[in-house]
């Protein structure tokens, strides 16, 4: 097999990854285009344990347990920002405010 | 082109069109069910690549644990059901970077492996991944352990209501 085929399908999920982070306004579709990088990682470290031994897929299964605690926390954050501004746009939080009065 | 390469290319082809459909698409609920057609074509290419233990951890926790989260935080959020507008900014600088970064990535890959070519290697097993955790990255794990309560706990806290 070639390596060169899934490393180049890596660099295209990230790349597709930092278009979703750049371009979506919505919180929660931009954590979805943050798994997508996390994947392309995954997808680098998978195809060099074929190469090089089994260390790769223990750091794959190392950053999908990153990535579940990531979801976590960020979609608690996520809820506790609509229930104070009902908005999940990150566009229209202005951090500078302080809505808890 | 070996089987093993056609069938990464149809996996990739799957992945990456479906992926660009998570980024672009104007229903926030596709997002998420596009999302786990992209994950489930790179679990099949983990199983491709003979990496069969972190494919079914990726089917198990991304596409049984982290998209149903997130279907829950669309849900919690009152998103739009329907198409809604307003999802994206102006798209043209978001091309350019993300662009840019998977061509350089690309670029620099293709220069480092070229089309050399690797003997697949035996169909793994468990056994050997696990032996390799418990064996060679035993404190790594204990660390995420803690990683994993303190994100447990400190979302608990986020969420639950303030007192006065």
């Amino acid at each position: 097999m070639h390596p060169v085929i899934p490393y180049l399908l890596a660099a295209g999920l990230f790349g597709v990854g930092v278009y979703g982070v750049l371009a979506r306004r919505n919180a929660i579709l931009l954590l979805m285009a943050v798994e997508l990088l996390l994947n392309a990682v995954n997808l680098v470290l998978v195809t060099a344990s074929a190469a090089f031994g089994s260390a790769g897929q223990v750091f794959a299964l190392f950053v999908i347990v990153l990535a579940a605690a990531e979801i976590g926390i960020g979609l608690a954050i996520i809820l506790q920002l609509y229930r104070l501004r009902q908005t999940v746009a990150v566009d229209d939080v202005d951090v500078t405010v302080d809505v808890t009065e | 082109m070996t089987v093993t390469d056609v069938l990464i290319c149809a996996l990739g082809a799957l992945a990456l069109g479906s992926a660009l459909l998570v980024v672009s698409t104007r229903h926030v609920v596709r997002a998420g069910l596009w999302l786990v057609v992209t994950l489930g074509a790179l679990a099949g290419c983990y199983l491709v690549l003979t990496a069969e233990l972190v494919a079914w951890v990726q089917m198990l926790i991304y596409v049984g644990a982290v998209v149903v989260l997130l279907l829950f935080a669309v849900m919690l959020t009152r998103a739009p059901i329907g198409a809604s507008d307003g999802l994206d900014r102006s798209r043209w600088p978001a091309v350019l970077v993300g662009g840019g970064s998977a061509v350089a990535l690309g670029a620099l890959l293709v220069e480092a492996f070229r089309w050399s070519s690797i003997r697949p290697p035996a169909p793994g097993t468990a056994e050997r991944i696990g032996a390799a955790v418990f064996r060679d990255w035993v404190l790594p794990f204990e660390v995420l352990s803690v990683l994993l309560l303190a994100a447990l706990v400190g979302a608990i806290v986020l969420s639950a209501p303030r007192r006065s």
